[in-house]
């Protein structure tokens, strides 16, 4: 009713009209501010970078697009690698961490078993830098000759980064389990559902929209170390690009295989902060 | 009348503070009793404990003919029987109203869902929520949600609702809509203990007031009793600082 009235009758008075034009006029010397303080600190930069001794032969070996042209399909190939990498290896590791962070939360004595080793595994992998699993699975589970144990790369490097991660992930879902206020279980409790139920219905679900930002910037991180299996001799971007620099003796390559890890890190990393932005807006109240 | 609830000696206490002591007190089907008294005398724990929420550190609590204190005895069992409301609404903030209702029938008594949800759906028109059953908890006002939490108590068909301070977080406006449900409840046979700082609907709808002082059951009867001619000096100054309030 209120906004009916006012978008009948209502024009801007004369002082509304001069403030609109003073903020007008601010907001214009604001951006040429920004603008001539952008332009001069990069141009100061490529100054800096273009006028030093070594420039020109910094541009032949890491600038040269003969060279990004003919290194770029190998590149792609290996590129493809990560991105499978990263896509099988995601869900499993979602799938891991929910599991290990419930596993935690158990409160039955049949389970104790279950919730010491999930306590074992986080401590255990994310005390270990990621490489070092990579190498420790790629090298030590071939060697003990198990039967019907693949012996792929592929597989075996994913491994190590689903376990490498999984311990991370977990950590994430039991502080999104461990924030969700003790009384949306009390109220569970009242109602008679069992512990397992109130896990399922009533924290999970909220704890999982809570800690969506977070996993995705972990994802984030998923995505560059999938280059972590070059160390073991799957050729994916990094080592394809690594190959190609060892026998051309040129790093154009390496620039290259940069670029794809950008260009597909980048739009998650965007995409993380909106959905960031959205929940604290939810959370905020309204939806 | 069949003795539903039977409280004797019961004794709480978090670490050296002792929070309620000597407690007896007893229910029968269809009693509504108001537990009063200041904030911080006790009244919300011992609900609780009746809920088995706390554990007790004496005395019994008889449920239904049962010693429910016994360790052995199956929480959610009792639980199934007594339903609790509590002052801050605790809806399950991603679950519409129809879900928060249906819950408990559906996943801890087994009823279909195609059983469960005209059943939530004629509980939650009878609360005037007729209109907001598809919405989400945060598009209600304080009254509604918690007229939405009271069903969601009711909806498994409990001998015995717990109602804790239920309208001392709503607006002034808003408190009326939510006495006016339990009075209905009142007069519909469901048996209540209601801690309550509403001193009218006290005396209007109990059968027995508590008062609790410190921890203790200092006297507890008849409304008119209680409210009206209290023999402890202090319950009438507890009365006299709420009624001059």
């Amino acid at each position: 009713m209120a906004e009916a009235v006012s978008a009948e009758d209502w024009s801007p008075s004369a002082r509304e009209r001069e403030r609109q034009a003073v903020r007008r006029r601010l907001g214009l010397r604001s951006a040429g501010i920004a603008a001539a303080a952008t332009v001069l600190l990069i141009g100061a930069l490529v100054l800096l970078i273009v006028s030093s001794p070594g420039w020109p032969r910094v541009q032949q070996t890491f600038l040269s697009w003969d060279h990004a042209k003919a290194v770029f399909p190998a590149i792609a190939t290996g590129f493809w690698l990560n991105v499978r990498l990263f896509l099988v290896a995601e869900p499993l590791i979602l799938a891991l961490g929910v599991l290990v962070a419930v596993a935690r939360q158990s409160t039955s004595p049949a389970l104790f078993p279950v919730r010491a080793l999930a306590v074992v595994y986080t401590d255990l992998f994310r005390g270990m830098p990621t490489l070092l699993v990579v190498l420790m699975v790629c090298f030590g589970v071939p060697a003990l000759k198990l039967q019907g144990v693949t012996n792929s790369l592929f597989w075996l490097g994913l491994v190590a980064l689903v376990l490498s991660y999984g311990a991370y992930v977990a950590e994430v879902f039991r502080a999104g389990i461990e924030s969700i206020h003790p009384s949306q279980v009390a109220s569970a409790d009242s109602l008679g559902l069992s512990r397992a139920q109130a896990m399922r219905y009533v924290v999970l679900p909220q704890a999982v929209r809570r800690v969506v930002p977070p996993l995705l910037n972990d994802f984030v991180s998923l995505q560059k170390d999938t280059a972590l299996v070059a160390t073991v001799g799957l050729v994916e971007a990094l080592n394809a690009a690594q190959i190609y620099a060892n026998f051309n003796f040129n790093y154009t390559s390496y620039l290259v295989a940069a670029a794809f890890f950008v260009a597909l890190t980048v739009p998650l990393a965007r995409f993380t902060d909106w959905l960031g932005r959205r929940v604290a807006a939810r959370e905020r109240g309204g939806r | 009348m069949t003795e539903l609830l039977r409280v004797s000696g019961l004794r709480k206490s978090y670490g050296d503070k002792v929070v309620l002591r000597d407690i007896d007190l007893s229910v029968d089907t269809h009693d509504v009793v108001c537990l009063i008294g200041a904030s911080g005398s006790g009244k919300s724990t011992l609900l609780r404990c009746l809920n088995l929420l706390e554990t007790i550190d004496d005395g019994v609590v008889e449920f239904e003919g049962r010693d429910i204190t016994d360790p052995r005895v199956g929480v959610r069992a009792v639980r199934r029987r007594m339903g609790m409301v509590f002052q801050a609404y605790n809806l399950f903030p991603h679950m519409t109203v129809l879900d928060n209702v249906t819950l408990a029938p559906r996943r801890v008594h087994g009823v279909p869902r195609h059983e469960a949800e005209p059943q939530a759906r004629a509980l939650l028109a009878r609360f005037g929520l007729a209109d907001k059953v598809d919405s989400h908890p945060d598009r209600l006002s304080g009254g509604e949600q918690q007229r939405a939490a009271i069903a969601r108590a009711l909806a498994t068909g409990p001998a015995l609702v717990l109602l804790d301070e239920v309208t001392s977080a709503l607006d002034p406006e808003l408190v009326g809509e939510v006495l006016d449900i339990m009075r209905d409840l009142a007069e519909s046979g469901t048996t209540m203990v209601v801690a309550t700082h509403e001193m009218s609907f006290a005396r209007d709808v109990a059968s027995r007031v508590c008062f609790l002082d410190d921890g203790v059951i200092l006297e507890q009867g008849p409304p008119a009793q209680v409210l009206g001619d209290p023999t402890e000096d202090r319950t009438r100054q507890f009365l006299r600082r709420v009624l001059t309030a």
